[in-house]
């Protein structure tokens, strides 16, 4: 484990060389700001209401990576004063999918800071969100002596065809999107690594119908107080070392833990499970793109009867698919 | 007449410096110490701030540590100095500086002058309390600790585990019996003062030094040598978590601290805005003369500790994966699995969840697909009807199915053709009421239009499985509600066990069964096992079966519906 943990940080020195700064401010960084870290490729439409959310909720400063991009995110996202930009235009896949130069970015830039690593189609819901800011949380974190705090990704999606309701720049996707399953997940430990294997909901649910084994992983840990030996194993489901995976309690109780809400079923997924497919750089050849544009064209709707209305993290929280811990 | 207060600070000293300047506005002296962990032009600068206020000094800069003398020693020497220094002090209060004031002062001056000669301190014998964190209860009093818990945690472990071996133990200063309560008191000046001018008190200062966490007992113990009219409890609201840490207030408890009704609350945020803002202003001056009642904020917490010690039963999710047997409830609610009726019965499922109002599943764990109650392919909670989906996890499976249904009690057929695995999960569990007629399975076989030798094929292995499945329902860890029949002994009189289960079931309140579930017809049934036997495969798990048709006692025409009454 030492040594793979060795072997990441060897990588991701490696791929810095494929990161190109465009802005940099990181100068700008104090020492107990919030950081989100994120890898972008071909997104402006989402960014003006991801940055929005996650200023709202009280991200100091955000560290990107731009895969590529060629709709002008480059130009939105160095014009904003609390982002710090960089430019590859190398392989997502050989960079075991953008886990090196996230690796790269927190390890220079994350060492002291809590960090949060999310795509720009995942919105963190925590405990209180509504009243209490993301630093009110992780003060919480550092004075229980917690390193790490685990969000499930929750698949949002509208009812009807996918295509029916065109988002909008600055929008929130979660006007329309609000639907997500609310109760069939599986979880399975992860012996090797210690973290939880979660799958389900509505991908597994219509996508993998047959082939539940194949179905995306959910488990998620986007929040860190980072150290310069930590490092990200595979996208943000499993960390090492292995003590920070440890987000669940195992004698019964529970331990405190948020929601990533995922916004990927939009109008823009159609076009963009046709283009990852033709990229070829996602998880496990794209099969999980090849199994979307597959489904998409048979059975489009996500929507059922038994689907849950997002109203907020309570009722989250009463569903059982994030817990208050002993936050109070 | 005034009170006095005591402050300890280490952070957020704009805060200390708000809430000080609070007191002091309502005339009450403030003597603040601040940690000398603190740097040092940050602590001039704080000093400075303040150095206009009359009413505010600092007392001499001690180490605090948590579990460490450093935060007595520092209460010690501000006491002194604000005994010394403001003689119209009658009572001091000890509070941090992450304390917030909620009711105005004029309230508290006026609660403590109408209780002159009493001590506000909360303080217990370590016998009589659970509170203590880490096991050390008894023994902080007669171990020595002087290494830091904190920093040098194997050193402090090592240390407790070679005085236990050697059976060491110090001698408690004669007169003293150690008490322990929360660290935030009240005292009156003549406590305080005989306390601090004890003419022993460099022994007992010697002692507590190396007593393991001081500050919740020097004063605990010594104020039950001289006060005369001790009231054990704390004047501070402060709620403790399991990990032995404070609770912290938000914006959005103003509210419940509105509601309170205590004098001083802890611990407060420090970019708590709202709060600060709400109760450092002398405004809402109603002057009610409540006692303090923190009995809702006392629920919440407590629920809070629960929920992160003993979970919701029956929830599996990303933050709760309980190993084995420390579930505290493998399910959420009580739910039947039936073995054998709908086979017996033609009409059962039906029949069932008229007689009780539950919902009545099929094979949940058929091999084809999950057979969800009328024929859905989906249920709540999105959960598919997929088998594959099923048996690629059936413990998440039927736990989330008990789990989404919470409040609906479940009912399912379970079977030697279903997937065994989940079989292991509701034998463990008390929620489970399972009740088998054993050997029903040959009755579709048997009323069946197949060749023989693969009904036969087929009746010998549900036979094995069968049998199997059994020896775990019996085995001694099994904690459902397990009835089993055989097939013979349950036609003799069918109506009394289903009878018992329904009333166990209990939805539907006290009423006799009226209608019968109809049975099939099973003339010839008795010659079909013989044929078994013949074919050299001995049915046993059905009992007892007459080779002549119908059972003995079976009411003819078995068809028709039968009342009991």
């Amino acid at each position: 484990m030492r040594l793979l943990r060795k072997r990441q940080v060897i990588r991701a020195w490696r791929k810095s060389r494929e990161l190109l700064a465009v802005q940099d401010l990181t100068d700008r960084i104090r020492s107990d700001d919030i950081l989100l870290m994120s890898t972008v490729h071909n997104e402006k439409i989402r960014l003006p209401y991801f940055l929005n959310y996650y200023r709202d909720l009280g991200v100091n400063h955000f560290l990107i990576v731009d895969n590529d991009s060629t709709d002008g995110t480059e130009a939105y996202l160095s014009n904003q004063s609390d982002v710090s930009l960089w430019y590859t235009s190398a392989s997502y896949k050989r960079a075991n999918f953008g886990v090196d130069w996230m690796n790269w970015l927190h390890r220079t830039y994350g060492d002291g800071h809590w960090t949060l690593t999310v795509d720009p189609d995942e919105f963190f819901v925590y405990p209180f969100c509504d009243t209490r800011s993301i630093r009110a949380l992780t003060d919480w974190l550092d004075n229980s002596a917690i390193r790490s705090f685990g969000a499930m990704l929750l698949d949002m999606y509208p009812k009807g065809q996918l295509d029916e309701q065109p988002y909008e720049e600055g929008q929130n996707p979660f006007e329309f999107a609000h639907w997500f399953d609310s109760g069939n997940y599986t979880q399975k430990k992860n012996r090797e690594f210690g973290n939880l294997w979660i799958q389900g909901g509505p991908r597994s649910r219509v996508f993998f119908r047959d082939k539940p084994k194949k179905a995306p992983a959910l488990n998620k840990i986007p929040l860190v107080k980072w150290n310069k030996k930590y490092s990200y194993v595979s996208s943000t489901h499993m960390l090492l070392p292995r003590g920070l995976n440890h987000v669940y309690d195992e004698w019964g109780g529970e331990m405190a833990s948020g929601i990533l809400l995922h916004a990927k079923f939009l109008d823009t997924f159609a076009a963009k499970a046709r283009e990852e497919m033709a990229r070829s750089q996602h998880y496990a050849a794209s099969a999980e793109y090849m199994a979307y544009a597959d489904g998409i064209k048979s059975q489009p709707e996500l929507w059922c009867k038994f689907s849950e209305k997002y109203i907020n993290w309570r009722q989250l929280e009463i569903l059982g698919l994030m817990s208050k811990g002993n936050w109070a | 007449m005034t009170v006095g207060i005591v402050m300890l600070v280490h952070t957020a000293l704009n805060r200390a410096e708000q809430v000080a300047r609070h007191w002091t506005s309502s005339g009450c002296p403030v003597v603040i110490h601040v940690d000398k962990n603190v740097d040092r032009p940050t602590f001039k600068a704080f000093q400075q701030a303040l150095a206009g206020d009359p009413l505010v000094r600092f007392s001499k800069r001690h180490r605090c540590e948590w579990g460490t003398w450093g935060i007595v020693a520092a209460s010690q020497s501000a006491s002194e100095l604000i005994l010394k220094q403001f003689a119209e002090v009658s009572h001091v209060y000890l509070s941090s500086g992450s304390c917030l004031p909620l009711r105005p002062v004029q309230e508290l001056i006026d609660y403590l002058s109408e209780r002159p000669r009493t001590d506000f301190i909360e303080s217990a014998t370590t016998a009589d309390v659970p509170w203590t964190v880490g096991g050390l209860d008894q023994e902080r009093f007669t171990l020595r600790f002087p290494f830091s818990w904190k920093r040098r945690r194997r050193l402090f472990d090592g240390y407790v585990r070679i005085q236990r071996a050697i059976g060491f133990r110090r001698k408690i200063p004669t007169g003293l019996v150690p008490h322990m309560g929360s660290q935030w008191w009240c005292l009156s000046r003549q406590t305080l003062s005989a306390i601090l001018q004890d003419p022993n008190r460099e022994e007992y200062d010697r002692y507590f030094r190396r007593v393991w966490i001081p500050d919740e007992s020097y004063f605990q113990t010594l104020s039950r040598q001289y006060s005369t009219n001790i009231e054990s409890r704390s004047l501070t609201l402060s709620k403790f978590n399991f990990q032995g840490k404070p609770h912290i207030f938000y914006d959005d408890h103003l509210q419940l601290l509105r509601r309170s009704d205590c004098f001083v609350a802890r611990k407060i945020w420090s970019r708590a805005e709202r709060l600060y803002q709400a109760f450092l202003c002398d405004g809402m001056a109603a002057m009610k003369k409540t006692e303090p009642n923190p009995g809702k904020i006392d629920r919440i917490f407590a629920k809070a500790v629960e929920r992160r010690t003993r979970g919701r039963p029956g929830l599996y999710m990303q933050s709760r994966m309980p190993n084995w047997d420390w579930e505290n409830g493998l399910t959420s609610n009580p739910y039947s699995v039936f073995q054998g009726f709908t086979e017996l019965f033609e009409n059962f499922e039906p029949w069932l969840a008229k007689a009780t109002d539950t919902r009545v599943h099929g094979h949940l764990f058929a091999p084809e697909r999950v057979e969800f109650a009328n024929g859905q392919t989906l249920i709540n909670g999105a959960l598919s009807d997929s088998a594959k989906q099923r048996d690629y996890a059936p413990r998440s499976f039927l736990t989330s199915l008990i789990w989404n249904t919470r409040g609906e009690r479940q009912c399912f057929q379970f079977g030697p053709n279903d997937n065994q695995d989940v079989a292991w999960v509701f034998s463990r569990d008390p929620n489970a009421q399972v009740s088998v007629i054993s050997g029903a399975w040959a009755v579709p076989l048997f009323k069946s239009n197949r060749n023989f030798s693969d009904l036969r094929k087929d009746a010998a292995k549900f036979q094995k499985i069968e049998n199997e499945h059994l020896k775990i329902l019996r085995k001694s860890t099994a904690k459902a509600k397990v009835r089993i029949w055989t097939m013979a002994e349950f036609i003799e009189a069918p109506m009394e066990p289903i009878q018992t289960i329904v009333d166990e079931i209990g939805a539907i309140s006290g009423r006799r069964l009226t209608e019968a579930p109809t049975m099939v017809d099973l003339t010839g049934f008795g010659q079909f096992l013989q044929n078994l036997k013949n074919q050299g495969m001995h049915p046993y798990l059905m009992g007892d079966f007459p080779v002549e048709p119908g059972p003995i006692n079976q009411p003819s025409p078995p068809r028709k519906p039968y009342l009991v009454r």
